[in-house]
Order: C-alpha cells, then sequence, then structure tokens
C-alpha cells in the first residue's frame, strides 16, 4: 500500500476522453428506419443500413442539427464546411466493411466544459465534435462456436467528443463525463443513458512523471458501462501502468477492455489484424455546408445552461450552493424546481423534497423524474396541505408515496383515504385521555421531570389517530393534562 | 423482322395497335433464341416475366388507360443493377445467387414507363474491364464477329441491342463502359452528366464516377430513353436537382453556327489510323453541314488514365469491401472468421477485381494516401478544368470513341494494356461530362465510334450534332449476320 | 515508388484476400507496372491545386426525419448465407 502511494505521487497522469452519445432523431442518420431501442433482431432495418449493394446514404438533417445544438452547449466553433469520410474496418457489426465518420473536416471544434473538483473549477478543452453512424450488435452464442447480428443499432446518428488531454485524475474524468452528461441532456439531443448504452465513454490513459511535459504512451480502454467503472478502469489502469514502469518495462500503446467482474483492463486481441482505416471522403455524400443563419436559428433553441441556472438558483432562489450543484445537475430536476418554487414562496422547502424524498425514491426505483407522473403541482399541493394544516408532516410522507405510485393529486389521496388531520380539541382530548390512561410508566416518568417522555405519549396519540392528529394540538393537551 | 425495329418504331406500331407488346416481347425472345448461343449477351433472361408483363401492358391498353412514354418496349439491364426478385450478379462468383430486395430507380422509372424487362446482360465482374473477359460466367461476343470483344464493361448490354436481342439496354460507365462497348458493337450509346441518371440500386463500383445511360440503336432512341430515366432522386445524395428537358426537342437537323473543338490529344500516336480517318471524315460531314470545327488542345488528357486507376480502384476498394460472407452472397467454409473474410473474398471475386481492390486498397492507405490517391484527385481537378476552359469558347468536343476497333478475345493479357483503351474516355467520367458514342464507320466488319462530349447537362446539345451526323453519314443501317447456327467460339 | 513483397502482402490483409507465393509475385509485378506508369503524375505541380472529390457543386442534401417503412426481416435475412433466430450467423467473433 505505501509503495502505491508513493508510485502515485511519482507520477501524473494524462488522460483524454471519447465519449459517444446516441442522438435522439426519430430516424437514423442515412436512412428512414425508426431508432427505437430494444425491438426484435433485424426488424429495423432497410438496404440502407444493411449496406446491400447499390443502396446509398441520405443524411438526416435533424441529426446535424442536433449535432450542432450539442456542440454549441459545449462551446464549440461550427466551421462552415464538414465532410463525410469513410473509415474502413472488417467487423461483422459492420455490414458496409466501412463506417461513415468524419476525418478532417468534423461538424465542430475547438470547445469546452468546466468541471469542479475538490472546490476547484478547472476548464476541460473539447477537441472536435464529429457525427457517425452507429454500428449493430454482435450477440454470442451461449453454445457452439458462432457469434449472431443484429442491425437494428446500425445506422442510429452518434456524436463523438473528442477532449483534450486535459484531465489528471480518475476523479476529474468522473467529473467531467457528469457534467458533459448533464449539458447534453440539457439540449434534449439524448437520452445519455449510459445503461442503454446512448452515452458510451472510451479513455486515453498515460502517465508521465511529475513535472515533465512529454506525454507517456497511452492505452486506450474500452467497455467502461458505467460512470463508476470508468473511474475505476481509469484507476486501475494508471496503477498498472505506474506498475509496468517501475518493474523496467514499457507501455504499449494498445486497446484494452474493462472487465467488470474482475476489476481489472486486459490488452483486447486487435480489433484489426493490422491497424489503417484508410479514410477518403465518401464519394456517396456531398458536403455540408453551415451558414451563421444556421447556426443562430440553433443557437435560439438552445435552454439556459447547468452552470447559468445554477448561478441564478443561489443569487436569485438563496438555494444553498450544494443543492443549486445537486439540482441543475439534471434538466429534469431543475426544470421540475423551478416550475415548483414558481407555484411555492419556500424554494428550499421545494429543494428539501427534491434532493431528499424525491431523489431517495427514484434512486430506490432506478428511474429518472422524467419517466414518473409527479409533476411540479403534485409537490406544490402536497406542500400547501401541510402549510394549512390539512395534514402533518407524517401524513404527507404516505400521501407522497402514493402519489408517486398511483400519480393522484394529494388533495384526492387525502379526501379519498380519510388523511384529513384532527384538530378538534374534543376529539384529541378523548384520545389524550386514553392514552394517559394507558401509559402509566411514562406519565409517571414525565411528572418525575423526563422531559422527554412526552415525545412518546404524542407518539401514542398519532399511533391511535392513525397518523391524523395535529400533533401541535396533541402535545398541548397533553402538557394540560399532565 | 419486328426484333430489328428501332424503339420509335415499335412505339409508333404499338401506338396504331399493329403490334402488340406481347408480340414484341416474343419476337426479342425469339431473337435471343436464335443468336444467344453465338452472343452470349444475357446472364439471366426472364422469359416468364416479360411475356406475363408484355400481356398486362397490351390489356391496359386495350381498356385504354394511360401508360408509359415506352409502354410495351421490351429491354435489357446489365446485371449491376439491382432489379427486386430477379437474381442481380455483377457477373461476379460472390453474388451468384444475390436475389435484391428492392429495384434501382433506373429500374423502377422504366417500370413505370412501361418497358418490359427480358433479362438481366453480362459485363466485367464489377464493371471492370474493357471487353466482358472479366465476367466470372463467360466472354460476350461481339454480333459482328464473334472472335472479338463486344467492348466493356457493358459488353452485354451493347451486343444485346447489336444483335435485336433488346429494343434497347441501360448500361453503366465508370470509364467508358458504355461508349466503348457502344463503339464496338456499332450502336449508340451515352453517358450523362454525373448526377443526371440516379446511382441508386447501380452496385458501385466508383461512385464518384459510376454513371448509367442507354444503349440504342439510333440517337431518337437515345432520347427517348433518356427521357425515361433522367430525373432527379432524392435517394441519391449526388442526383442533380436540375430539371430534364424533352431531349427529343434537340433533334431538329440543325448544327449551323455550332462550335466542335477537336482535342489534338485525342488523335495522337496510339489511335489507329483507321479509326482517326473515319473521325475525321465524320466531322467532315458536319462542318459540311454548317458546324464550325477547330483544333483544340486538352493538355492533361494523357493523365487521365493514372488519375483514373487511382481513384477508381481507392472507391472500388472500399465498395466492395461488404461482400464479406456476412450478410448475402458467397460465403466460403472456414471456421474462424478471419479465414471466412478471406476465404470468400479470394474465392469469390476473379483476378482483376482481386487487383484492383489490392491497387486501390495501396493507393489509400497510410504512407501513400497523399502521393497517391490525392495527388489524383488534384490532377482530376487539373483535367476537369481542362474541358472548362475548352466549353467556354465550344459547343461540343468530338473525339474516336476507343483507339481501336473491337480486338479479338484473349489477346490482351496485360492489364495496363487494357486500361490503355479507355485512354479516349475517362476523361469525360474525371469531368463528370456529357458524352455520346455513335457509329462513325466500319473496320473491314468492325464498327468504328466517334464520341461527343458536351457541358454539363448539355445532353441536348451533343444529341442535337449526333442526329445530325446520323441523318447526314450516308452510313447505312445494317445488321450483324447472326443466327445462322453459328457457337461462339470459347 | 516501388512496391515490394512486403507491402503486397500488408496490403492484402488489410483487404482481406488470400494471396498465395505465386500470385504475391504476379501481384507485386503488376502493381508495380501500373504504379510505375502513375508515377507521370508527379511531372505535374499539385501543390496549389485543389482535389476534386465531387464534380458537380452539390451541398446540403438531406432528409426530413420521418421514419419509413423497413424491410420485413424476412427479406433482410432472405440472401443470408446463414442465419438463426432473425440474426445473421457468423463464426465466433473473439473480444
Amino acid at each position: 500500500m505505501a509503495k502505491g502511494v508513493s508510485l502515485m505521487s511519482k507520477y501524473e497522469t494524462v488522460i483524454g476522453l471519447e465519449v459517444h452519445v446516441e442522438l435522439a432523431t426519430n430516424t437514423k442518420i442515412f436512412c428512414s428506419c425508426p431508432t427505437e431501442f430494444g425491438k426484435a433482431p433485424n426488424t429495423h432495418v432497410c438496404p440502407v443500413c444493411l449496406g446491400f449493394p447499390g443502396s446509398l446514404p441520405v443524411l438526416n438533417k435533424r441529426a446535424v442539427e442536433f449535432a450542432i445544438k450539442a456542440a454549441l452547449a459545449l462551446n464549440c466553433e461550427i466551421p462552415s464546411f464538414a465532410k463525410f469520410d469513410r473509415k474502413n474496418y472488417f467487423y461483422p457489426d459492420l455490414p458496409k466493411a466501412y463506417q461513415i465518420s468524419q476525418f478532417d473536416l468534423p461538424v465542430a471544434v475547438n470547445g469546452h466544459l468546466e468541471i469542479e473538483v475538490g472546490g476547484q473549477t478547472k476548464r476541460i478543452g473539447i477537441t472536435r465534435v464529429h457525427m457517425e453512424e452507429d454500428a449493430g450488435k454482435l450477440v454470442h452464442a451461449e453454445f457452439g462456436d458462432y457469434s449472431l447480428t443484429d442491425y437494428n443499432r446500425t445506422g442510429v446518428p452518434l456524436i463523438e467528443i473528442v477532449s483534450e488531454p486535459d484531465i489528471r485524475s480518475a476523479e476529474e474524468a468522473k467529473a467531467y463525463l457528469e457534467k458533459l452528461k448533464s449539458i447534453i441532456q440539457y439540449t434534449g439531443v439524448s437520452d445519455v443513458k449510459m445503461e442503454e448504452g446512448s452515452l458510451r465513454c472510451d479513455a486515453n490513459v498515460s502517465i508521465m512523471l511529475k513535472g515533465s511535459t512529454e506525454f507517456g504512451t497511452r492505452s486506450e480502454i474500452k467497455n467502461m458501462n458505467s460512470f463508476k467503472a470508468v473511474q475505476r478502469g481509469i484507476e486501475y489502469e494508471v496503477k498498472r501502468q505506474a506498475e509496468v514502469i517501475e518493474s523496467g518495462g514499457k507501455v504499449v500503446q494498445e486497446t484494452r477492455r474493462w472487465d467488470e467482474n474482475k476489476g481489472v483492463t486486459y490488452s483486447m486481441r486487435s480489433k484489426e489484424e493490422a491497424h489503417d482505416y484508410r479514410y477518403f471522403p465518401d464519394p456517396d455524400l456531398v458536403p455540408v455546408i453551415v451558414d451563421r443563419s444556421w447556426v443562430d436559428e440553433i443557437k435560439a433553441g438552445l435552454p439556459e445552461m447547468p452552470d447559468s441556472r445554477r448561478m441564478r438558483y443561489i443569487s436569485e432562489m438563496g438555494l444553498p450552493e450544494y443543492d443549486a450543484g445537486v439540482i441543475t445537475a439534471s434538466k429534469a430536476m431543475a426544470d421540475f424546481f423551478e416550475a415548483a418554487a414558481a407555484g411555492y414562496h419556500d424554494a428550499k422547502a421545494v429543494s428539501n423534497w427534491l434532493m431528499g424524498d424525491i431523489s431517495g425514491y427514484l434512486n430506490g426505483k432506478g428511474k429518472e423524474l422524467q419517466d414518473t407522473d409527479l409533476t411540479p403541482a403534485h409537490l406544490v399541493e402536497l406542500l400547501k396541505l401541510q402549510d394549512d394544516g390539512t395534514i402533518s408532516g407524517k401524513i404527507a410522507k404516505t400521501v407522497f408515496e402514493e402519489m408517486f405510485a398511483s400519480g393522484k393529486m394529494p388533495g384526492e389521496i387525502v379526501k379519498e383515504r380519510g388523511l384529513v388531520q384532527i384538530s378538534d380539541e374534543g376529539a384529541i382530548a378523548a384520545i389524550v385521555d386514553d392514552v394517559i390512561a394507558n401509559n402509566p410508566q411514562s406519565v409517571e416518568d414525565y411528572r418525575n421531570g423526563k422531559e422527554k417522555a412526552i415525545g412518546f405519549l404524542v407518539g401514542q396519540v398519532m399511533k391511535l389517530s392513525k397518523g391524523k392528529a395535529n400533533p401541535g394540538l396533541a402535545n398541548k393537551l397533553l402538557k394540560e393534562k399532565l | 423482322m419486328l426484333a430489328k425495329l428501332t424503339v420509335s418504331e415499335a412505339l409508333a406500331k404499338l401506338q396504331k395497335k399493329e403490334v402488340s407488346s406481347r408480340e414484341l416481347t416474343e419476337a426479342a425472345l425469339s431473337r435471343i433464341a436464335d443468336v444467344e448461343q453465338e452472343v452470349k449477351a444475357f446472364v439471366t433472361v426472364t422469359k416468364e416475366e416479360a411475356l406475363t408483363a408484355a400481356s398486362i401492358l397490351d390489356d391496359r391498353r386495350l381498356k385504354g388507360e394511360t401508360l408509359g412514354l415506352l409502354a410495351g418496349i421490351p429491354m435489357a439491364l446489365k446485371d449491376n443493377m439491382c432489379t427486386k426478385g430477379v437474381r442481380t450478379t455483377c457477373s461476379s462468383k460472390i453474388l451468384h445467387n444475390f436475389v435484391p430486395p428492392y429495384d434501382a430507380t433506373v429500374a423502377e422509372l422504366l417500370k413505370s414507363a412501361g418497358t418490359v424487362l427480358l433479362g438481366k446482360t453480362n459485363l466485367d465482374e464489377f464493371a471492370m474491364g474493357s471487353s466482358t473477359e472479366n465476367s466470372a460466367y463467360f466472354t460476350t461476343r461481339n454480333p459482328w464477329d464473334t472472335r472479338c470483344v463486344p467492348g466493356g464493361s457493358s459488353g452485354g448490354s451493347a451486343a444485346a441491342v447489336a444483335a435485336d436481342e433488346a429494343f434497347f439496354s441501360l448500361g453503366s460507365d465508370t470509364g467508358g463502359s458504355i461508349r466503348q462497348p457502344a463503339a464496338f458493337c456499332g450502336v449508340v450509346g451515352m453517358k450523362p452528366t454525373y448526377g443526371r441518371v440516379s446511382r441508386y440500386g447501380l452496385i458501385a463500383f466508383a461512385s464518384s464516377l459510376d454513371q448509367i445511360g442507354p444503349f440504342t440503336k439510333d440517337v431518337r432512341d437515345c432520347a427517348l430513353v433518356l427521357n425515361a430515366i433522367a430525373a432527379h432522386d432524392s435517394c441519391d445524395s449526388t442526383s442533380a436537382n436540375v430539371e430534364a428537358p424533352d431531349y427529343t426537342s434537340f433533334l431538329d437537323g440543325n448544327v449551323k453556327g455550332m462550335k466542335i473543338g477537336v482535342p489534338r490529344e485525342y488523335f495522337a500516336e496510339g489511335i489507329e489510323g483507321e479509326v482517326k480517318d473515319a473521325v475525321r471524315k465524320a466531322l467532315d460531314v458536319l462542318v459540311s453541314l454548317g458546324a464550325e470545327a477547330e483544333e483544340i488542345s486538352l493538355p492533361h488528357t494523357d493523365y487521365g488514365i493514372p488519375v483514373y486507376y487511382l481513384i477508381a480502384p481507392a472507391e472500388a476498394s472500399s465498395n466492395l469491401a461488404r461482400y464479406d460472407g456476412v450478410q448475402y452472397g458467397f460465403r466460403a467454409e472456414a471456421d474462424n472468421l478471419l479465414d471466412m473474410y478471406k476465404k470468400t473474398r479470394s474465392q469469390g471475386f476473379g483476378a482483376e477485381v482481386k487487383r484492383r481492390i489490392m491497387l486501390g486498397t495501396y493507393a489509400l492507405s497510410s504512407g501513400y494516401y497523399d502521393a497517391y490517391y490525392l495527388k489524383a484527385l488534384k490532377v482530376r481537378t487539373l483535367i476537369k478544368k481542362d474541358f472548362d476552359r475548352a466549353f467556354e469558347k465550344y459547343d461540343v468536343i468530338l473525339t474516336p470513341t476507343a483507339p481501336t476497333v473491337a480486338f479479338q478475345a484473349g489477346t490482351v493479357e496485360n492489364p495496363l494494356t487494357m486500361y490503355l483503351n479507355d485512354i479516349c474516355t475517362i476523361p469525360a467520367n474525371l469531368a463528370g461530362l456529357p458524352a455520346l458514342s455513335i457509329p462513325c464507320g466500319f473496320a473491314g466488319k468492325l464498327p468504328i465510334g466517334l464520341q461527343l462530349i458536351g457541358k454539363h447537362f448539355d445532353e441536348g446539345s451533343i444529341l442535337r450534332v449526333a442526329y445530325v451526323y446520323e441523318q447526314n453519314s450516308g452510313i447505312e443501317r445494317r445488321s450483324p449476320e447472326l443466327g445462322k447456327g453459328g457457337v461462339a467460339n470459347e | 515508388m516501388k512496391i515490394n513483397r512486403e507491402e503486397v502482402a500488408h496490403v492484402a490483409r488489410l483487404a482481406r484476400l488470400e494471396v498465395d507465393g505465386v500470385e504475391m509475385d504476379a501481384y507485386t509485378d503488376q502493381l508495380n507496372a501500373i504504379l510505375q506508369y502513375a508515377d507521370k503524375l508527379n511531372r505535374l505541380d499539385t501543390e496549389k491545386i485543389p482535389p476534386t472529390a465531387h464534380v458537380l457543386p452539390i451541398n446540403n442534401v438531406f432528409r426530413q426525419d420521418e421514419a419509413r417503412p423497413c424491410l420485413p426481416r424476412e427479406e433482410a435475412l432472405a440472401n443470408a448465407p446463414d442465419d438463426e433466430e432473425g440474426m445473421f450467423r457468423v463464426p465466433r467473433v473473439i473480444e
């Protein structure tokens, strides 16, 4: 362990990330097949995406607009001339044996985003954003020496976002990826779900002696399918490289695959016997000329980005920095927050619900806010029911759960289930008498100066009233009677 | 004999109900039965489908329905154009069993124009060649002398029209594959402007050069067929959104004042004397009718072949990568993926195709891209500029179509010698210009071709000149002697 | 420039072609003849000449993002040399 620590302080890590994002267009990038996920194999295919002889690609305009939109959100420049090239290699998931991509003239260049790590803000450069078509899926037979191919995903539009080698730790890599996900999600051009593969990340990792200006030999790590995997994969690889160098070896330039179960990276058998993609301009596609007015039009459709919202929530709505950061990380959360805060006087109370019960519930169910029936109106009504004394804080949690499950409005739930708080002194007094009579020990304790005992007795009143008694009133009556 | 009619003559008879589509189709099919053993133009003959389609068209005509421009005319397609439900092989073993699930745009257009598909014609495998000797199946024979090749790569389509087996046919032209066989077989063949006819469904050889065009018995037919296939297609990104005129409107018989440029580089060493003489005589005919001819220079002509033989194989190496045995076509037995790829492709492709894939792969490979592929694209610019300059002053450019007449099968063994055959036709592909070959005489039994090259989208001017020449050439229309029971030499 | 046997072998590997010894010699000779012929391009100074990838000045050809019917799966698979469970079957791919 001590050796590991000293090792890691000797070297500096250099990381560049290549992030693939599937664009949420209705149809594929070069043909009219739908992009829907999870359909029966080879049902969303046509001669074009199957690469049948004689078929030709025609570019999906919305895919270009989505790519530019994402790039603008990443502060990129949009050159006026872009073209498509062929990247040639043989693989069964690639029907034409070439992937249509962009080589030297991509749709966007020179962007950046900002991350916060350890209280410091750091800018990470984005070299380029280019468009390309996705490959198909390989299914490996459990028994038998063969694989099967499904081309539904072939031709789904992708953008590849290539960062500068500005990232210096696995933690920064994770922060970059989270920020990137958040920004793309804000633009609405992708679902950016790592578990469904609409966000994928490869990392170029190298190490060099601290203070050196010359980067070491890098390896490319693939198959990191979650944020945690990205962090773990990079951490492992950094350590591995340091050990290779320390033991007198040399890091080889290669592609390595992250094994999530074993927690290691291993050298992939070369995808190609020899690597030479022989890029050249695709003669079947014509150049894309992007004029200023088109860029402006797309820019006008961009929503407010997370950083700007975060600042506004802090300065204008009085949220603590932490809250503002958490809430703006997800556009759905931020939109929900703004809508709810517009209908309710206390933004912090809205934030508390979002960061507390709502997030807890979502995490428990593995859902995203936008996948539920919960609306800002639900939360506002719930908060108001509590404020005007109709329900107690405890009942509010019960109502919340049902509200989430059924999508019914809180008022309706309270009415249906008779959850209205009992604020009638006579009714509560009767329960209080019961409780005093049945809990002589606690009564005795209280009278002997154990203030805490009153809490237990209030709890008993709540229990008997099935949570409906106004707890303030119960407390007051108990004290009077004792 | 019905099969000898031109398209326009047959259309006139159909309209007057002097003949039915069924009769024309039967005539073509019986001609095929008579001469095909000598000519070997067809890879596939769709006899039953053709007869059924013809009968349906006849019924519709009887009912007074509005029919397409070419309704009832039997024709043939080069076997590199996809036809739904009809095997499309590219004359390659690798696609020996490929049945496309869709129609090429031209096949669809010709269907809606009311034509009847007789079958699919032979070609040099994947359109790579100048003789059809590179077909994986058999060599098509020149109907004028069956010891000779019909030219290529669209040799089957050219021979089928020359031998009256089809009223017209379509070919594809990447470096001369329509014009050279048209010249060798004594028919009219046109490569339209790049982008004029959709490439959707044409099995790609070199995408930036490939263009589909007609083979016909005369110039009027060429205009008629072009009317049916020249259209913008939203399925082909390189298809030009330029309105197509009625091409028959250019056949007015007037060339007075038209300026014809005659590039000296096309009459240089290597062009046979008889060819030069026939082309010069044709020029005299046009001048005598009021055209103005001047010698010009297209200084980069000589670079056309090297440019072409880098660009076309480079594109082909990528276009033909998809034939890997996974989704369609031939697959060789192998127990691992890499071997499957290698064996499938090595056994599935013929020698010339493999040679060009290797050449193209090399030209695109790391370290050689700039020296070969990029260099070729730059010289392509110079060749195009030669034409741009010439067309500032001239309406059409007149040259021989091929340096020689048809040669005997099996006599050209060196690939480079074969490539030199395309010297007159390649430049128009590199510049994307429309060009047409029209017969301008014979050397012995064998026809000689004259090439007319026009400005982008000005097929009209070359049709106009070609028509005037055809009407005044003094060359009688005649047919090769076939059907006497001879069998083509193997 | 000259291409040697090793380069021919490398190109064959890239192109997934199997070339045996005799063929290798023939290919090397033939490719050399063609490449030597192509060397004449070097007589031209093309330093300032832009490349022509497309002959026509066509730009911005797009499709609208509207779905159209796909191929029925039977048709997609009809030409497959080998298939199983609606998918194309290939020798095992090792990752």
